[in-house]
């Protein structure tokens, strides 16, 4: 592990840490310009942050500790994915230890873990939620793993430094395998990130709702660091599109340097995707409930048809 | 005896068979002191479960070494007892020493007095029953094995009606002892085909011979049959919902958690050990079985309402994963595409370790739920972690591990699959490479199921508010069965942590098996299990752990620093509505809903609605299996009908059954004649 390894590893996550409000904020920016509201201000989510860590936490009775500790271990469980991810540079320690699949796993541990704690207090509401959640979750999930496998047979690898490395530095070709790969993936970050046409996450409506469902009886410091998770979780998942898709200007091992222009380069490709995301929720409508498995259903077969045209077209 | 030789020099496999014998000594102690309950459960399930330490330990010993063979002139003369003892049936004996030792534990705290079986008898059965699976694993002829198989159903049939006065016991008992039959049978007669003709039924013998690809392929499939009738993979699973969870706790641990593993021994042992060669379908059909076992499993697991039914239904999910792994492993070396068969090897190896351990886990702890509650119905718990911590959260690990989540020992196993799944370029083949990912893809579907339905399992049992007044009271597990869950627990955690020393014990099977190991690989990189190379995929369960952990510790105590950490106790918010009540969370059978919805054409399903009208509103849902009315009851028809048949020949008149002998005379006789 050299010394510019770790300083890599860090700043990334410092990066993320401090830039994923930043994302959430801009996208809700965009979204009130392109429904022709009045806008809040981008610093929202961290003023809204900042007022929830202030105010004191109030949980149900027979609140146990699987509930208290569940905001952290999805704030852990999203720290560590944006550690993974490569998103300035490629020279990642903590990418060893954990690859695509296991990036999936995390993703799956923190859904686990948000929907148990959801069903701690015993409310309708909650348990509605995690039953929610994990549907979307148990679709979504191997969906995602398809994509990702579509790009580690390209790498012929799964882990996501060296699938960046191959994707982002090789001559410029087309596989129509991943472009199949990249519909079933904004799908699935769609459903992921309770977003439009799946979710709404302006929405408090109670039976329309899958992820503020879920963290309902949350308050204080433990809503606020699943704010912040949920805002991470949509940094990662845009990184994981950006070096899937557009891997172009990740800094790689032997240039560290390079990390000085991946950084305005990463918030310019945020930015722009961002504004896509915007795009998509306004002018898709939410669905109801039992129609999002026939969407994450067609995501799944969509990425297993990448997979297929890949090992077709690719001997 | 006077020529035994000194302790230091004894073998392994003497050792084994001196704690089989210790086996046998509790269990003939257990008639003795029949009806004495403080003997039977505080000391001789204890020193059983010593035991099964001993062989978890010889066992560690043993997988490194070279095979060690021995012959017991017991049984019938002529026929003596052949046993060996190599690294396969060591890796198997080390997994069923580790979980046993766990569930003899927990069996010392759990039986009860007065619960039908007498305990001395229980504790007969249950030592004869870990002594066969032993005797399973270490025989080296077709006889000796046969006649373990067979203690194994018997015992565990018996094991299986402890409580014979419910009929449905008695019905699931019956079932059972017809499978098992079944099975037997198969597989007699795949030890019939590899002798080729010979008369000789050691195992020695059968490695020796040189089949045709026809009368291998025969051998293979009767194996299919015989041992999947065991692992209960489709169809031949109707029995696996009904038996396991009729058992008590500790027998449903360890029928799930330690005799299934004995079919994946047994369909491992005669398809790479005793049979030569090895087609590409055959790995195929392994393949088909177990995708349709698991993709069912795991759906059937996900809408059940019985918590030991579910486990049940998971273990099906289970098996069908193991014989993925094994299919694969057929169609690499099918190819001789030795570190791949490897790999798909490990992962099926490791997958057996992880499910031994995180499978009795769960079922014991619906043991102690079950003894807490006495429900086992889903429908009627709720919130027991805040009454039984030690059961809730040792539970909660095996439910992780269950789900398949990094970083516990399911996870381990299933990341191995996928990565043997995804590198398989260079199959001869091209509809094989077009088609293996099509199953990886619907591999992380059933793995992601699992996730939902130990979700459900965990949810509903332990979070929430009670949902019968008497929950209140529940009690935690009393010492001895924390104590057998607690080293369950730490199993799965190890497996989850320590992959690569695993996998130490796992390459000399796979060298055994298919001349190629991941030990040295693995070995080089480290914390990091890296199968194939570091640039092309990595693993790092304790720096991933830790770096949870950190950002976990660094969350907190940040937020403290900064801010603060005040708390305040009231009710549930619920969006502003006050009158929630237990009945409104979801129940088992709502969590399982959307399931019902999507998969419906898995199910039988009849629907009773209420309408507007009713005077007593009800709502009842059966679920069933396509397979019973499609399959069983056809043949239950025809096994009616041919009884009758044959009843008409039984006139019940001596002068009519003297005819038959004299027209049977007379036909013999003519047949000699001619």
């Amino acid at each position: 592990m050299s010394f510019s390894g770790l300083l890599s590893q860090l700043l990334e996550i410092i990066i993320a840490i401090a830039l994923a409000p930043l994302l959430t904020g801009w996208v809700n920016l965009w979204r009130a310009w392109l429904q022709n509201k009045s806008a809040p201000s981008i610093w929202l989510p961290y003023r809204l942050l900042h007022k929830l860590f202030n105010k004191e936490s109030v949980i149900a009775d027979n609140a146990s500790t699987l509930f208290r500790a569940a905001p952290y271990v999805m704030f852990g469980c999203m720290t560590l994915a944006t550690g993974i991810i490569p998103t300035l540079s490629t020279d990642l320690p903590l990418a060893t230890a954990a690859d695509a699949i296991a990036l999936v796993g995390l993703f799956a541990l923190a859904r686990v873990f948000i929907s148990l704690a959801a069903m701690d207090i015993g409310t309708a509401f909650g348990t509605m939620g995690a039953r929610r959640e994990m549907l979307v979750g148990f679709l979504a999930e191997p969906a995602l793993l398809m994509v990702l496998f579509s790009a580690s047979l390209i790498s012929n690898s799964t882990s996501l430094t060296t699938i960046v490395d191959t994707l982002g530095h090789r001559e410029f070709a087309i596989y129509p395998g991943l472009a199949l790969a990249g519909v079933a993936f904004t799908m699935v970050s769609l459903a992921e990130n309770a977003r439009v046409p799946v979710d709404n996450p302006a929405t408090h409506l109670e039976l329309t709702m899958i992820h503020e469902a879920l963290i309902l009886e949350y308050s204080g410091r433990h809503l606020a660091l699943i704010e912040w998770a949920i805002s991470l979780k949509l940094f990662a998942y845009s990184c994981i599109g950006l070096a899937l898709f557009f891997p172009w200007g990740v800094a790689q091992a032997q240039a560290p340097l390079d990390m000085l222009l991946a950084l305005p380069v990463l918030v310019f490709k945020l930015a722009i995707g961002g504004f896509l995301l915007a795009v998509l929720e306004t002018v898709s409508v939410k669905m109801r409930i039992f129609r999002v498995p026939e969407f994450l259903g067609t995501a799944f077969l969509l990425a297993v048809i990448g997979l297929l045209v890949h090992l077709l077209l690719v001997p | 005896m006077g020529h035994l030789p000194p302790l230091a020099q004894w073998l392994h496999l003497d050792w084994m068979l001196v704690i089989v014998a210790g086996w046998l000594v509790v269990s003939a102690a257990g008639v003795l002191v029949l009806h004495r309950f403080a003997l039977v459960s505080r000391v001789l399930f204890p020193i059983g479960g010593l035991f099964s330490l001993a062989i978890f330990g010889v066992a560690l010993d043993a997988t490194l070494n070279a095979p060690e063979v021995a012959i017991m002139p017991i049984g019938l003369p002529g026929l003596p007892f052949h046993f060996r003892l190599d690294s396969l049936s060591a890796y198997f004996l080390m997994v069923l020493g580790a979980a046993s030792a766990g569930i003899s534990i927990f069996a010392a705290g759990y039986f009860r007095k007065g619960e039908g079986t007498p305990p001395g008898l229980l504790c007969l059965e249950y030592h004869v029953f870990l002594a066969s699976m032993v005797g399973v694993l270490l025989a080296d002829d077709a006889y000796s094995f046969m006649v373990m198989w067979e203690t194994m159903a018997l015992s565990s049939f018996f094991l299986v009606t402890a409580n014979h006065r419910i009929p449905e016991v008695r019905r699931a008992g019956f079932l059972y002892i017809v499978m098992a039959h079944i099975g037997a049978i198969a597989v007699l007669l795949c030890f019939g085909v590899l002798q080729a003709n010979t008369g000789d039924y050691t195992f020695a013998n059968m490695r020796a011979q040189v089949l045709t690809p026809f009368w291998s392929s025969i051998g293979f499939l009767l194996a299919v049959l015989g041992f999947g009738a065991k692992a209960g993979v489709l169809p031949l699973h109707v029995w696996l919902p009904e038996a396991h969870p009729a058992a008590p706790s500790p027998v449903s641990a360890l029928m799930s958690g330690v005799m299934l593993n004995s079919a994946i021994y047994g369909l491992l042992r005669v398809s790479f050990d005793l049979l030569h060669m090895r087609l590409w379908w055959w790995g195929g059909v392994l393949l088909a079985i177990g995708l349709a076992t698991a993709l069912f499993g795991v759906v059937f697991a996900s809408v059940q309402t019985d918590m030991k039914r579910l486990l049940a239904y998971s273990s099906i999910e289970n098996m069908g994963m193991l014989f993925v792994g094994m299919g694969l492993t057929l169609i690499f070396s099918a190819y001789d595409m030795k570190p791949m068969a490897a790999l798909a090897l490990t992962a099926t190896l490791y997958h057996v370790a992880s499910h031994s351990c995180f499978k009795s886990l769960l079922f014991l702890g619906t043991g102690s739920v079950l003894h807490a509650t006495a429900e086992r119905s889903l429908g009627k718990l709720g919130g027991l972690i805040r009454t039984m911590p030690w059961v809730g959260w040792l539970m909660l690990l095996g439910v992780l591990a269950a789900a398949g989540l990094p970083p516990l020992g399911g996870f381990v196993s299933e990341w191995l699959l996928l990565q043997s799944f995804l590198f398989t370029p260079g199959l001869p083949v091209p509809v094989l490479t077009m088609l293996i990912p099509v199953v990886a893809a619907l591999i992380a579907l059933v793995a992601a199921l699992a996730g939902y339905t130990m979700v459900k399992f965990f949810g509903v049992i332990f979070l929430g508010q009670p949902r019968e007044e008497k929950l209140a009271h529940a009690h935690d597990a009393g010492g001895l069965e924390r104590a057998g869950m607690v080293w369950l627990a730490l199993g799965c955690v190890a497996l989850g942590l320590l992959p690569t020393q695993f996998i130490q014990l796992i390459d000399p099977v796979t060298q055994q098996l298919v001349a190629s190991g991941l030990g040295a690989r693995v070995g080089a990189s480290g914390w990091l299990l890296a199968p194939t190379s570091l640039a092309q995929a990595s693993y790092g369960p304790v720096i991933f752990l830790l770096g949870i952990l950190a950002s976990f510790a660094l969350a907190y105590l940040l937020v403290r620093k900064f801010y603060h950490g005040r708390l305040r106790r009231s009710l549930p918010w619920a969006c502003g509505f006050p009158w929630g009540s237990a009945r409104m969370q979801d129940t088992a059978e709502g969590f399982g809903q959307p399931i019902r919805q999507i998969f419906e054409p898995f199910f039988l399903m009849q629907r009773e609605l209420p309408s507007a009208f009713d005077e007593k509103p009800q709502y009842r849902v059966k679920v069933e299996d396509h397979f019973w009315r499609w399959v069983y009851e056809p043949i239950t028809k025809l096994a009616a009908v041919l009884g009758r048949l044959f009843g008409l020949l039984q006139q019940g008149r001596i002068s009519v059954y003297l005819l038959y002998s004299f027209v049977t005379l007379v036909v013999t006789l003519l047949v000699v004649m001619r």
